[in-house]
């Protein structure tokens, strides 16, 4: 039977990849992941999860083993954060590259220097080309739902592509929430056992991480783009289906909160999405016309919903937890490249380096985005929430 | 093969042996000659080649031009110099 319990996130994604019944976890640990592993890790030691655990040197390590794994054909699973999916740079091209749905929880932290172990996004949007497809979730109960999708979502023949399931470390990972974990026969019937269409196997020799010269490569990549493409259709039904089975959902690839008449739409990822639509139901029962839309995948970017779901508002806030330095970020870039020049666009840098994302600092997006319409005009592109100038 | 879709997802090779049919020797810029009259039958090119190429022949040692890429291991490895490295089409 479900049952409804109080749980750190990082233990809801613990308990969804039990869940999933897998096969081979390969990791190393690293704030604040690494109460994920360690649960997996106990849940082996105590026979509620039959799983071989592979201890690697280093996220370069694990990753590559989950290749190893997930080649023979078995559900792979690992975790990292910052420093460690940094550190993963390389392999996570050939992960994808050699098309094998391993999925990785990224309990999201800020990357060094300076040192610093908390929330923001620069970890995983960094690794936004390598192939991955990128789930951004808001809560708890989200992250054990969204983990569960993952692995559908990747192993389906469409696709085959792996699928990196981001939560923001310490304010999700390290929180608790109330979290429903469902029955291990629903999940079954969700996510039966993987079936690997090609797989490393004595019996039938073949070549995992062959190359192919100029005259091939350029095709195999547009393979892999073609996947991600896919992707889109893929994520809507794994939702949908997981509606069905487990009556919650998720939107697929976006989620629109008020989105409909609103002026002001708010476009995030994470957990700072909670905080916004607290605020807007207090502006709305004002009569002050807000609304947000969760980016739920990154990748692939989701520009022909997006496009949609914002064509009545006057102004959009993209609320930006990374950066490329030199350049426009990344969310920002995306959605200015989404909607074009005619929408006003407005991006608010914030919550760098684990900097609460206030109540007060989403008013203050509201006012000014308020008055870009009133002035026809946006002062300022790029605004640095809360940022000490003087 | 013409199309990309006759292509294995994640590029995979379902046959093996597939390396035999790439001639890597047309890599190949020089070209190891062996002076047979200089050889002692060592074994040091055969045992130093990367590419696993080069065996003992009747007289001398024998090398496999199909996959020989030229690197001159085997001639910086002989005792007595009895391997060249010739330019590539000049015999």
């Amino acid at each position: 039977m479900s049952k409804k319990v109080v749980i750190h996130g990082s233990r809801a994604v613990a308990e969804a990849a039990k869940l999933a019944k897998v096969n081979v976890i390969s990791a190393y640990p690293i704030t604040p992941q690494t109460h994920i592993v360690a649960d997996l890790a106990e849940m082996i030691a105590n026979g509620e999860l039959k799983a071989e655990y592979i201890r690697a040197e280093s996220e370069h390590s694990a990753i590559s083993a989950c290749i190893g794994a997930s080649a023979v054909g078995v559900r792979t699973f690992t975790s990292t954060s910052s420093q460690g999916i940094a550190l993963m740079h390389e392999v996570l091209f050939i992960a994808s590259g050699l098309r094998l749905p391993i999925v990785m929880s990224v309990a999201n932290r800020a990357i060094s220097a300076p040192l610093n172990i908390w929330c923001d996004h620069q970890d995983s949007i960094s690794q936004r080309d390598t192939g991955w497809i990128q789930l951004y979730i808001e809560d708890n109960q989200e992250a054990l739902d969204t983990t569960l999708q993952a692995f559908k979502i990747s192993e389906n023949s469409e696709v085959l592509l792996p699928t990196m399931v981001c939560m923001d470390g310490f304010i999700l990972t390290h929180t608790v929430e109330p979290v429903e974990i469902p029955d291990q026969s629903l999940a079954d019937q969700f996510l039966p056992k993987y079936k690997a269409q090609i797989s490393l196997d004595p019996k039938i020799p073949s070549t995992f991480g062959a190359y192919a010269d100029p005259e091939w490569y350029m095709e195999f990549r547009y393979m892999q783009n073609e996947a991600m493409e896919r992707a889109k259709k893929a994520i809507l039904d794994v939702d949908n289906q997981f509606k069905k089975i487990f009556n919650r959902s998720y939107g697929g690839l976006i989620s629109e909160y008020k989105c409909n008449d609103a002026e002001v739409i708010f476009i995030a990822m994470g957990s700072v999405v909670g905080t916004i639509k607290e605020v807007i139901d207090r502006f709305r029962a004002n009569g002050i016309k807000v609304g947000v839309l969760k980016v739920r995948s990154f990748r692939p970017f989701p520009k022909e919903e997006i496009k949609k779901a914002v064509s009545n508002a006057k102004v959009l806030a993209v609320v930006e937890r990374s950066l490329s330095i030199g350049s426009d970020s990344p969310l920002y870039a995306e959605v200015k490249n989404t909607v074009g020049p005619e929408l006003k666009t407005i991006c608010f840098v914030a919550g760098l380096g684990g900097r609460d994302i206030t109540e007060l600092d989403i008013e203050e997006i509201i006012k000014r985005a308020y008055n870009a319409i009133k002035t026809g005009k946006i002062e300022r592109e790029v605004e640095w929430i809360g940022l000490r100038l003087k | 093969m013409n199309s990309m879709r006759e292509l294995t997802i994640g590029a995979v090779i379902k046959k093996p042996g597939s390396s035999r049919r790439n001639k890597t020797g047309t890599w190949r810029n020089l070209k190891p000659v062996i002076d047979i009259d200089k050889c002692l039958q060592c074994d040091n090119c055969q045992l130093f080649c990367p590419e696993g190429i080069i065996k003992k022949a009747k007289k001398g040692m024998e090398i496999d031009y199909d996959y020989c890429k030229g690197c001159g291991i085997c001639a910086n490895e002989c005792p007595t110099r009895a391997i060249q490295m010739v330019k590539e089409g000049i015999d």
